[in-house]
Order: C-alpha cells, then sequence, then structure tokens
C-alpha cells in the first residue's frame, strides 16, 4: 500500500534505506477514487455471484418438486434433459453451418479480397451482428421456414433412412434445423471477427516463405495461416457455441412449442432450455417458476464452462505466443 | 503477365514457366456458369434459387477440372479452395440480404407519424394501432441500463488498467468480465427476476428490473471497451502529468480520461446498440403492457423488442411486428453510425 510509506519504518537490523524515487503523493482523493475503482471491481464479481446465488435461491425448491408440475415428466431430470437436448442439437447445428462459413469469410477479409472490398465486407458481417435476435426470429418464422420445407422433405425423401432425418415432415417447416440454421447466421459474425483478427495477426514472413519456396496460395493458407490461428479458430467456435447455447428469442419463436421427440430433427416440437422459459414464464405458477429458474441455472452453468473453456484455450494461446 | 512468356511452339522457344490458364479463365467460366443457371431457370423452369446453386455448382466444377488439365492439381486445389471461399461470403449475404429487404419492405408500409406517436391504449374506436409505449419504454429501460453500467465499468476497466497492474484481483475480474460476456441474456433475466421478487415479493415487474438485467450484460461490454482504450494512452503523458506534481487520481480523470474520451463513448454507444435489442431478460422481468409507462419503478413497461414478440404471436399483428422490426434496426443502425463518427473525430493521435 502507497499510505504505509508515510509511516516511519519499522526498525530493522539494518539502516533505513533513502528514498530515491519520489514518494508517491497520496492525497485524499487518491484514497477515495482508488477505493472506488475497486469497488467497482468487487462489484462485479459480485454480480456473477449473485447471478449464481439468487439462480440457486429462487431455483433449488425448483430441482425437487411434485411430479405433476415436471408435466409429461415425473422428476427434474427427465424435464431438463430434453430441453437440454434440444438446446445443444439446435447450437451443434448452428455450429456444423457457421464454422466453416465463418473462417471463410474471415479469409475473404484478411487474406483473400483486396483492401477496397474487404473493408466494406467487414462491415457487412458487423451489420448481421447489429441485427436484433427478435427480429431474426421473426425473419426465421415468416421468410425462412416455408423455405426449409423443400429442403426437408428433400432430405426425408432420400435420407429418410438415417433415424434423425426420418419421420414426418413438419409442413410449417418451424422444426429444430430451421432453428439451428437461424442460430448459425446470428454466431456467424463473433466467430468471423476474432478468426479474421487471428488470420491476419500470422506473421507476414512467414507467408511469404511459403509463397517463395513455390507454395500456391491455398497451400500458404494450410501451411502457415491455419497453423498460427488453430487455437484461435477453436476458441471463437467455442465462444460461438457459448453464444448459440444460450439464444433464446430466435428458437422460441421458430419452434411451435412442444417437447422433444426422439431425435427426429425434422419433425415440429422440440424446444431450448431458453426458448421454453422464454414462452412459460407467464404461467407464473410459484412452483413451474423456480423449475425454470432452476433449467436457467444448467443453462448459465453449461454456458459458463464452454465460455471459459474458449477464453482458456485463448489465454494459453496468447502467452505462448507472447514467450515465444 | 503473359506477354513477355513464350508460348510452347511459337518460334521453337522452350517456355520456362509452368502452363498457366489466361487470366481471363474465372471471369470465362463464370459467364458460362450464369448462363448454365440462366437456361436451367428459363427452359426447365426451375426456382430461382435452385438454378442459382446449379450455376454455382457448375462454376465450383468446372473452373478446377479445367485447371487440373491445364496447371495440374495443385493448381486445381488452390482454384477450388479459392472458388469455395469466396462462396461462403456469397453465401452469408443471402440472408442478411433477405432479412433487410424484408424488413424494409413489409415494415416501410406500416411506419408512419401514427405509428410512431400512438400507443396500443386505445381511447376511441377509431384510433390507430402505435409503438409509441414501447419506444418510450425501451429508451427509459436502456437509458437506465446505461446509467448503471457505466460507471461500474469505466471505474472498473480504471482499476484493472491503472491500480491493478497484474495482481491477483485484476486477473480474475479481467478473466470473469470475458465470461460475463457469454452469459446468455435470458439468464441475466432470469437473475433480474429472482433478485426482484426476492426483495419485492413475487409477481414484481418493473422497467428498472430490465435495465438491471441488461446492466447485467452491458458491463462486460463497457470494461472490454474502455480498457483497450486505456491502454493506448502512453506512459509519457502519465509521467509527465506526475512530473507536475500531480495526484494520480487528477492524472486519471483530467488527463487519462479526456484523452480516451471518444473511445470511451464509441465503447458505451455500441454497447448501447447491442443490449437495445435485447428481449429474452425484458420479457421476464419488464413485461408487456398497452399503455405509456414513464415510471421505471413500477409497473410493467414495453420494450421495442417484447412489442415485436408480441405482435408475432397473432397473425392479425404481424404486420405491426414488421414495422416495429423496421424501427428497431433503424434505432440500432444509427447507435452503430453515430459510435463510429464519435470514434472517427476523438481517436486518439498515437502517431508518435
Amino acid at each position: 500500500m502507497t499510505t504505509t510509506l508515510a509511516k516511519p519504518e519499522p526498525p530493522r537490523s539494518r539502516p533505513p534505506r533513502r528514498q530515491r524515487t519520489p514518494r508517491p503523493v497520496t492525497s485524499l482523493g487518491d484514497r477515495v477514487f482508488r477505493m472506488l475503482t475497486l469497488g467497482a471491481s468487487l462489484l462485479i464479481l459480485l454480480a456473477l455471484a449473485g447471478v449464481f446465488v439468487f439462480l440457486f435461491v429462487k431455483g433449488a425448491p425448483g430441482f425437487t418438486q411434485a411430479a405433476d408440475v415436471y408435466g409429461r415428466a415425473s422428476s427434474f431430470t427427465g424435464y431438463v434433459l430434453p430441453l437440454l437436448g434440444g438446446t445443444v442439437i439446435a447450437a451443434l447445428i448452428a455450429l456444423l453451418i457457421a464454422v466453416p462459413l465463418a473462417w471463410g469469410i474471415a479469409l475473404v477479409i484478411s487474406h483473400y479480397a483486396p483492401r477496397f472490398v474487404a473493408v466494406p465486407a467487414a462491415y457487412l458481417v458487423d451489420l448481421l451482428a447489429a441485427v436484433p435476435s427478435v427480429v431474426f426470429g421473426l425473419w426465421g418464422v415468416v421468410v425462412l421456414a416455408p423455405k426449409m420445407v423443400p429442403v426437408f422433405d428433400f432430405l426425408n425423401t432420400y435420407f429418410g433412412w438415417i433415424p434423425i432425418f426420418s419421420g414426418d415432415v413438419s409442413n410449417s417447416g418451424r422444426t429444430i434445423v430451421t432453428a439451428g440454421v437461424v442460430l448459425a447466421i446470428m454466431i456467424l459474425p463473433i466467430i468471423t471477427a476474432i478468426t479474421r483478427e487471428v488470420f491476419s495477426r500470422t506473421p507476414r514472413l512467414n507467408q511469404e516463405a511459403a509463397l517463395a519456396l513455390g507454395a500456391t496460395r491455398w497451400e500458404m493458407m494450410r501451411l502457415t495461416v491455419f497453423p498460427y490461428g488453430r487455437s484461435g479458430m477453436v476458441s471463437a467456435s467455442m465462444l460461438g457455441l457459448g453464444r448459440a447455447l444460450g439464444e433464446t428469442m430466435a428458437v422460441a419463436m421458430v419452434l411451435s412449442l412442444g417437447a422433444w421427440s426422439d431425435f427426429k430433427l425434422l419433425e415440429p416440437g422440440n424446444s431450448s432450455i431458453a426458448a421454453n422459459i422464454a414462452s412459460k414464464y407467464k404461467e407464473r405458477s410459484e412452483e413451474l417458476t423456480s423449475v425454470l429458474i432452476a433449467t436457467g441455472l444448467v443453462l448459465f452453468l453449461l454456458t459458463f464452462v464452454v465460455n471459459a473453456t474458449a477464453r482458456w484455450i485463448v489465454g494459453r494461446s496468447e502467452r505462448r505466443m507472447a514467450s515465444a | 503477365m503473359s506477354v513477355d512468356v513464350a508460348k510452347p511452339g511459337t518460334r521453337g522457344t522452350v517456355s520456362l514457366t509452368a502452363p498457366r490458364l489466361p487470366r481471363e479463365a474465372p471471369l470465362l467460366v463464370g459467364v458460362g456458369a450464369v448462363a448454365v443457371a440462366a437456361l436451367v431457370w428459363l427452359l426447365l423452369g426451375w426456382p430461382l434459387v435452385g438454378s442459382a446453386v446449379v450455376g454455382g455448382l457448375v462454376f465450383l466444377v468446372a473452373l478446377p477440372a479445367w485447371s487440373r488439365v491445364v496447371e495440374g492439381r495443385r493448381s486445381a486445389t488452390d482454384r477450388l479452395m479459392t472458388a469455395l471461399i469466396w462462396t461462403t461470403f456469397v453465401v452469408a449475404m443471402v440472408p442478411l440480404v433477405s432479412l433487410v429487404a424484408t424488413v424494409v419492405t413489409k415494415g416501410a408500409p406500416v411506419v408512419n407519424r401514427e405509428f410512431l406517436t400512438y400507443s396500443l391504449f386505445s381511447t376511441g374506436a377509431e384510433q390507430p394501432p402505435g409503438i409509441y409505449h414501447a419506444i418510450m419504454g425501451t429508451l427509459i429501460i436502456t437509458v437506465g441500463a446505461a446509467i448503471i453500467s457505466v460507471p461500474v465499468g469505466v471505474l472498473a476497466a480504471i482499476y484493472l488498467v491503472e491500480y491493478g497492474k497484474r495482481n491477483q484481483l485484476a486477473r480474475m475480474v479481467t478473466f470473469l468480465v470475458d465470461v460475463m460476456t457469454g452469459i446468455p441474456s435470458i439468464v441475466a433475466g432470469l437473475f433480474a427476476f429472482a433478485l426482484f421478487t426476492v426483495l419485492f415479493g413475487p409477481g414484481f415487474q418493473a422497467g428498472i428490473g430490465g435495465s438491471v438485467a441488461l446492466s447485467l450484460l452491458m458491463i462486460p461490454i463497457v470494461v472490454r471497451a474502455t480498457e483497450e482504450m486505456l491502454r493506448l494512452v502512453p506512459d509519457d503523458l502519465r509521467e509527465a502529468s506526475y512530473a507536475l506534481g500531480t495526484p494520480k487520481w487528477r492524472t486519471i480523470v483530467k488527463v487519462v480520461l479526456p484523452t480516451t474520451i471518444g473511445g470511451i463513448i464509441t465503447g458505451v454507444t455500441l454497447a448501447v446498440a447491442r443490449v437495445i435489442g435485447e428481449t429474452a431478460p425484458l420479457l421476464l422481468i419488464a413485461g408487456l403492457a398497452a399503455r405509456t409507462n414513464t415510471d421505471p419503478f413500477s409497473g410493467a413497461m414495453t420494450t421495442l423488442p417484447v412489442q415485436i414478440y408480441s405482435f408475432n404471436s397473432r397473425q392479425e399483428t404481424l404486420d405491426l411486428a414488421w414495422g416495429a422490426a423496421l424501427v428497431l434496426i433503424v434505432i440500432v443502425l444509427a447507435l452503430n453510425l453515430v459510435a463510429r463518427v464519435i470514434g472517427k473525430i476523438f481517436a486518439p493521435k498515437t502517431g508518435n
């Protein structure tokens, strides 16, 4: 602490060192300001802890309600597992679509396009991030869902032998696959932004060395850009996954209500944790609310783990690069 | 390029370069692909999207095949990947264009003066539906969120950069702020809901709850933006101020912050733009009301996103949903634009 400098030092065996460096000026204002900023930091810690504590306090009864509260399922596990399944499936579909697209777009912006194309292109992708999720949901229901029906029919007719594509195709197109596609569009900007950043930080010399050895442009990407950006690509995807897991409105609006139906992706009536909360909160019975909050706690922990892992990967690679 | 390269066979010289496709090759194949797509569309009567996909596939197959014959395997792969990479970009633009086009064409006919200045609470039989109440609610709740999160976010960033240089607490806060950016918005809503129902009893609904939920989402963005800006301030500036005997806090307030104020405002504006479109938390805690409510501390307060969600749930109000969506997108884009302009104007001069 800087404030202790003004006090006489306790006697030691060696003579007190003379203060060469200018003594920091510690006025009252300094201490107050420091405390303010420290308080703000602690408040953030508190807020995050508060999220956990309050969700736990209000959600704990939700783990052990009477069987009839859970509807068709008779226990909390039976209630949350189908929703968790829906959440994960929708997020994985989104990731499957968004990740290759995002890598491609990132390459276009960082390497392929000339500058006068790359700058507006980056802006356009950022524009996608500016669209509110409820508008994506609206678009998903009204525009995208009807267009998905022929695709679903195709998948069902020719790939119906794969269990996930079997069953009766929803004729409104409001299925978990459509929700996944909307989610993919929504997480595209964040994955692109991070991947682009990593790609453009590839050392110039590595790239030119590869080209000088006769590599084609694609070989240069494979030899220098991808190895350099690998951890960034992984963590960007995980951050996208975290987004997709927690996204509420798009899924809630696209899916018509219902419970999980045996991993048949083209049938109507799956749901995710977040969408389920948004569509059931109105019922406002004390018991159901606690169950919903408990499912929210499960979602919070899931996204926390995913995001923390992603950040850990980023941090590790940054440290490695700093030391290299 | 091809001018000074002797072609094999001309005047008996041997070419030293590998055979290449002419520069116009992608263009030629592209024209061919478009022609095929047009034929499929006009003659076979396929839907436009299907024909475009066929054209794209023709390009993706034809160019690498040609290249394979003339240039060899490696160049063929290169051309295929180049085409694929550009394809991803085009594919990603399709939903964006479709979305913007739909919102504008369906929303524009709905938006007019009545739509913006009346609420849904009808006082007469002839009153047209409007979203005034939702616009007011959005403004009040978002400003409330900004009032909570800007001081906390900026002060925390100052602690991280100026005081807590790499100590344990600062590292933990940085990590948690990063993780906090990933909190699902519905969880923020549940937190506000749990907090306010514990404090004020069940069934509590008010705008302030929405502000608290949104600020939970906004604080990490403000912290990150401010932190980045503060790190850009050169140490010379701080040391010059210390040399004049200025205490640290006065240095921060009078020297460091004014230098970065543009960046901080930009960050805050972007954060506002980000949370203004949030629906899920407000659905839980701020609720839905037809009447204009300007008191954030009591009663349900409608916001634009929640209103869109509510419009969407009934077939006869679907048009209104598009109108409200257009208004919301325009607000968000305007905020983004303002942020960029501020960023440009106040861009810190680091050129020394």
